[in-house]
């Protein structure tokens, strides 16, 4: 088992790098799984930029735990999230979660228990800016009864 | 001494990113109070404590009867919004 890893940054990234390098040489594992969040337009409309402000030392600390939980129930062999923060534009790749285990039901399970705490638990906030002005992110009930089922 | 940290539209509301407070309060609704007596910015920051979280020293409270003795910061804020 490893001690997963937790990247936190306002530089872009490339998930088809970050993968690769992740699934490399592994004989241990039968499963690797990904999810990518991308930047979309708001609600109201067309986006301008999204800026997204985070609490240094939380986040880190928050989504650790996270990792440690999710490797700990499922036996995964790696785990890593990479989340974004600063200004991003339309398209752009906020955030990424990859897990390895021995067989896929644990590596879908752990990522999607993963990305429902990072939805509610890391301390990330969304602004939209459109052509409207800007507007914090609302959090939506849904994500916090998403939490339920782990 | 304590630091108290605001965050997304708590921190625009207040106007500052973070600061130090003298306080005897014990508790994170202690120091709620506290802070909506001093003036009209943290008064409307505070309005409805129902639409904020808090954090002490970086662990995020289940609700604001939560000590604050001892911490060193204590942090508001909305609903996260990651992922």
């Amino acid at each position: 088992m490893s001690a997963g890893r937790v990247i936190v940054q306002e530089a872009p990234f490339e998930p088809a790098d970050v993968l690769r390098d992740f699934a490399r040489g592994r004989g241990d594992v039968g499963a690797v799984v990904s999810f990518t969040g991308l930047v979309r337009d708001a609600d109201a409309g067309p986006l301008v930029t999204m800026q997204i402000e985070h609490y240094p030392g939380m986040t880190e600390r928050a989504i650790g735990r996270m990792v440690e939980t999710a490797i700990r129930r499922w036996s995964l062999a790696d785990c890593l999230v990479i989340h974004r923060h600063g200004e991003m534009r339309k398209g752009e790749v906020i955030m990424m979660v990859a897990t390895a285990a021995r067989h896929r039901a644990d590596a879908f399970a752990a990522a999607e228990f993963l990305m429902d705490y990072l939805k509610s638990r890391a301390p990330f906030w969304k602004k939209e800016l459109t052509e409207d002005g800007a507007e914090w992110v609302a959090a939506k009930e849904a994500d916090e009864e998403a939490l339920r089922r782990w | 001494m304590i630091d108290v940290l605001y965050f997304a539209w708590v921190r625009e509301r207040i106007g500052v990113p973070r600061e130090q407070v003298e306080t005897q309060a014990r508790t994170v609704a202690e120091l709620v109070e506290e802070l909506k007596g001093r003036e009209a910015r943290y008064a409307a920051a505070f309005a409805d404590v129902s639409a904020l979280r808090a954090a002490v020293d970086q662990d995020l409270v289940d609700d604001f009867s939560a000590s604050i003795e001892g911490a060193r910061e204590v942090a508001f804020f909305p609903p996260m919004t990651g992922g």
